[in-house]
């Protein structure tokens, strides 16, 4: 499948006034002078036996530096190399990622992962096949051309002459890439194109120890976190009294927690710790009641910036239509909580993460330990379903702090659900404004808005400051700084997709990064774009319920890109959009993004019940990665992208008082259970000749514009506010 | 100590009476399977089987098994001789992290069960205790479509 990865951007600070000493190489670094560009992420880690290596018994392994976070990344990359090489797929075995052994590429994000990996490793496998066969031809005497490969076996014109397993030794991949690799033409592609069964999920059925919360090692001590009651107080005293199990308590400045022999102890003993620990709190949190107004004044103190400009404004204008949206924070919600496992042995640290980039963890680990890089090992183990910078780094600086007080002893710490849903990076709450002028035919001619938000990442490794949980805890701490967005050219942040497709004469398009964090936030699946692209399609509709128009027609006629109008027609198509009936409490509506307006292309059509609340019932996603690599798994996840964009719309909502989040239980945070799943219905549009693109964050936005767009058919009302219950339904911003 | 049944051999485990039943399988049991999601019975990830009937392990306490007979994924198949629900996730690749799948699996081998021609209602009701995030779920129901199609043939 095409980089079906997800959460958020390729990023480099904006702020960054120096850079940092790690965690930054294969973004900043690159190439010598001079060097030839190659593909991905080799361009920066350049030699070929960072990406793979050949064994005498019959199998390659590959090591990328991208991670598997429930997306099938490691079952892609597993294709294209089985492909270029010509092995069975059964032979190749991707390792997960250690900083600093694997190829550095950065954050599993953005949906970049096929781009940057699967694009290096289909040119490191080619090259590397192609050396393979010069010195068995140089050995043999046959020229290049003669040679075949067949498994992994070369054969000449009369029969088998060497093989990659018998050459595994001689060290013919310790060189760096060469510019030039046949890559095979898209026609003779036999297992990348293909859905072979993901690699993973055959542990994940029968309950096998694959997720860094199964690591056991010997002598392993279980660890707990007494969180502070509210943000920002600050721990004042701690009351002497016994514990279980022998469990002993880790104190520093404000960070508390706890080390037992068994979870269970460990569990207790914090649970009779936080009884006996006494806090100083403040409020330090806006009123959510009046969250659109707080970010509307904190603007006034933020950072405004130009995020696209062209044309000029119109002279005459027929109609001109002025809206606002807003969005709340959204909370990752992963099913499994964030864990880590940590041991010290003398100054040298080690941890196992499921982290989304190990070197940048590596880097913010050291920083807020005070160590240097060198000494920090990041070992990548699968984690729950990933969708953005969640928990997994703050957890395992939380593991790394615990066990420091038990040198040699590895420690895991795992986070309670309370901590997953109440002290992660939360997707940024939103304000946009949009102003929209139409001529007399209802044809757009001006576009201007306003997105107001804080920054949507504050990933580690990227500033000079550490940017996890606990470091703004430690007894001498760390400023927590406001989030940044990465640049448009890597998608953006809160901007992303808040430039319209459509084709439109004069655009002005700002943004204001607030510079008060009150709530930390970072990137979630689709950043920006879950409130943008509702937006922008909200917009859509009504100036073409205001032309008269069907939206799908409106949309069309103000469309150039034929992949765009291709998807929208796609899912038209599938959901029968010309020939739907209006039935009394049903609609439909449609919504279509190019994600990031660059990368996959989605359009969905979805069907609504408004009962005592609203329902999705159906949803008609069509889409386009370009190149599939395993199209099974592209549509799985456009077909997940597309269910979470449903449980935002309808259901989710990060609450809090002035000091603490409460909706840090499943009651207060819930998402969309299978009784109120809708059907969903896949189509991707192949183009085998095209770059790949990535699939798991594409169809999540226009699912959300499309279930307002059915909201309004259903009600004749246009949501205003996110999610789409009957009180925001009901208020209005 | 606890005495049980778990996956059909008998085990006596020496644990504090009021350990969970998920840490006591988890910890000294050895097992990965029941996976912790948030211990208030608010998602299903730690679900098994009691007397085969679906129970939160994360709130059940291990004594309450004593006697008893507990089923986790691990005792539903093996790679080699997998639960017809097993093999069904894996024909329609019905999961993506697949955090949630260990005790979706108990739940619906515990339906099929009792109901072996479940329609799609009534399989939605019987997952609806679990979550899961990667938005699997309409593949999840496929599965469990398809495994009670195998086990009536
Ligand atoms: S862990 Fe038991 S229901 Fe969530
Ligand atoms: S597959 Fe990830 S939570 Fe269900």
């Amino acid at each position: 499948m095409s980089a079906p990865d997800r959460g958020e951007p390729e990023a480099r600070s904006e702020t960054r006034p120096h850079l940092p000493s790690s965690g930054f190489t294969n973004v900043t670094g690159g190439p010598p002078p001079g060097a030839p560009k190659l593909p991905g992420s080799l361009n920066a880690n350049r030699r070929l036996s960072q990406w793979l290596a050949f064994h005498a018994d019959g199998r390659v392994t590959i090591t990328p530096g991208k991670v598997e976070i429930g997306q099938g990344i490691l079952t892609t990359l597993s294709q294209i190399a089985a492909e270029e090489l010509d092995v069975a797929l059964s032979r190749v075995t991707a390792r997960a990622a250690v900083a600093p052994e694997a190829p550095d590429e950065g954050v599993t994000s953005g949906s970049l992962s096929t781009q940057d990996s699967g694009s290096a490793m289909r040119h490191a496998c080619a090259a590397a096949r192609g050396i393979f066969l010069q010195v068995v031809a140089q050995r043999t005497g046959i020229p290049v051309e003669d040679i075949t490969v067949d498994d992994g076996i070369f054969h000449g014109p009369a029969g088998p002459i060497g093989s990659y397993w018998a050459l595994a030794d001689a060290a013919l991949l310790d060189c760096e890439a060469p510019a030039e690799a046949r890559v095979k033409p898209a026609a003779a592609r036999r297992i990348a194109g293909t859905s072979v069964p993901r690699l993973d999920l055959p542990d994940k059925v029968f309950g096998a120890a694959r997720y860094v919360h199964d690591l056991r090692l010997p002598g392993m001590l279980h660890a707990r976190v007494v969180r502070p009651p509210s943000r920002g107080a600050a721990l004042t005293a701690l009351r002497e009294g016994p514990l279980p199990g022998e469990a002993r308590v880790v104190r520093g400045g404000s960070f508390l927690a706890v080390l037992a022999a068994t979870e269970w102890d460990a569990e207790t003993a914090a649970a009779r710790l936080a009884a006996r620990a006494e806090w100083a709190e403040r409020d330090t949190l806006p009123e959510q009641a009046g969250l659109p107004d707080w970010l509307r004044e904190a603007a006034m103190r933020g950072e405004r910036s130009e995020v696209a400009a062209r044309g000029t404004p119109p002279a005459t204008v027929s109609r001109r239509l002025k809206r606002q949206f807003h969005r709340p924070y959204l909370a990752h919600a992963s099913i499994g909580t964030s864990c880590a496992v940590a041991r010290w042995q003398g100054e040298a640290l080690e941890v196992w993460s499921h982290s989304q980039g190990p070197y940048n963890l590596r880097a913010d680990l050291a920083k807020a330990l005070r160590i240097p890089d060198a000494r920090v090992t990041v070992r990548h183990m699968e984690g729950a379903g990933c969708y953005g910078h969640n928990g997994a780094d703050d957890v395992a600086l939380d593991a790394a702090l615990a066990a420091r007080a038990v040198p040699g002893t590895p420690v895991r710490l795992l986070w309670s659900r309370a901590e997953e849903l109440g002290w992660a990076p939360f997707s940024p709450a939103m304000l946009v404004e949009i102003e929209a002028d139409t001529d007399a035919q209802g044809r757009l001619l001006s576009w201007r808005s306003h997105i107001i938000s804080n920054g949507h990442s504050s990933r580690p490794g990227r500033a000079p400051e550490p940017t996890l949980l606990a470091a703004s805890m430690l007894a001498e701490p760390f400023p927590v700084k406001p989030s940044i967005n990465p640049p448009m050219a890597g998608g953006g942040g809160a901007p992303r997709n808040g430039v319209p497709l459509y084709a439109i004469p004069h655009l002005a398009i700002e943004t204001t990064r607030l510079l008060e964090m009150p709530i930390r936030t970072s990137a979630l699946r689709g950043l920006g774009a879950t409130l943008n692209v509702w937006s922008i399609e909200s917009v859509m509709d009504e100036l073409a319920e205001a032309a008269g128009e069907d939206p799908l027609a409106y949309r069309l006629r103000h469309l150039e890109d034929p992949r765009a109008i291709a998807v929208l027609e796609r899912a038209a198509e599938l959901a029968n959009w010309a020939g739907r009936s209006k039935r009394e409490g049903w609609g439909m509506g449609l919504g279509m993004a190019r994600y990031k307006n660059s990368g996959a292309w989605a359009a969905v059509v979805a069907e609504i019940e408004a009962r005592e609340r609203i329902f999705c019932r159906r949803l008609w996603v069509a889409g386009d990665v370009g190149e599939t690599v395993n199209p099974d798994g592209a549509a799985n996840q456009y077909e997940g992208g597309a269910i979470h964009g449903a449980s935002v719309a309808l259901l989710e909502q990060v609450r809090f008082d002035r000091r603490r989040v409460t909706s840090d239980n499943w009651d207060a945070y819930p998402i969309l259970r299978f009784s109120e799943v809708p059907e969903v219905t896949t189509s991707l549009i192949d183009r085998p000749d095209q770059p790949f693109l990535g699939a798991g964050e594409a169809a999540m936005a226009p699912t959300i514009a499309a279930i307002a767009g059915g909201i309004h058919d259903a009600l004749g009302l246009r949501p205003r506010a996110l999610p789409f219950t009957p009180e925001t339904l009901a208020a209005g911003i | 100590m606890v005495q049980f049944t778990l996956n059909g051999a008998a085990v006596t485990l020496d644990i504090p009476p009021d350990t969970s039943l998920l840490h006591a399988l988890r910890g000294p049991a050895g097992l990965s399977g029941p996976r912790f999601g948030c211990g208030t019975e608010g998602c299903g990830a730690c679900m098994v089987l009691v007397e085969g009937v679906p129970a939160y392990a994360c709130t059940l306490a291990a004594s309450a098994c004593a006697g008893k007979s507990v089923t986790t994924v691990e005792g539903l198949g093996t790679p080699d001789a997998p639960h017809p629900l097993q093999a069904a996730v894996l024909a329609e690749q019905a999961g993506q992290c697949g955090y949630c799948l260990s005790g979706i699996l108990v739940s619906a081998a515990a339906l099929l069960a009792k109901t072996p021609d479940p329609d799609e209602v009534a399989i939605r009701a019987a997952l609806d205790p679990h979550l899961c995030r990667c938005g699997s779920h309409n593949r999840i129901v496929r599965a469990v479509r398809r495994a009670a199609r195998e086990m009536a043939a």
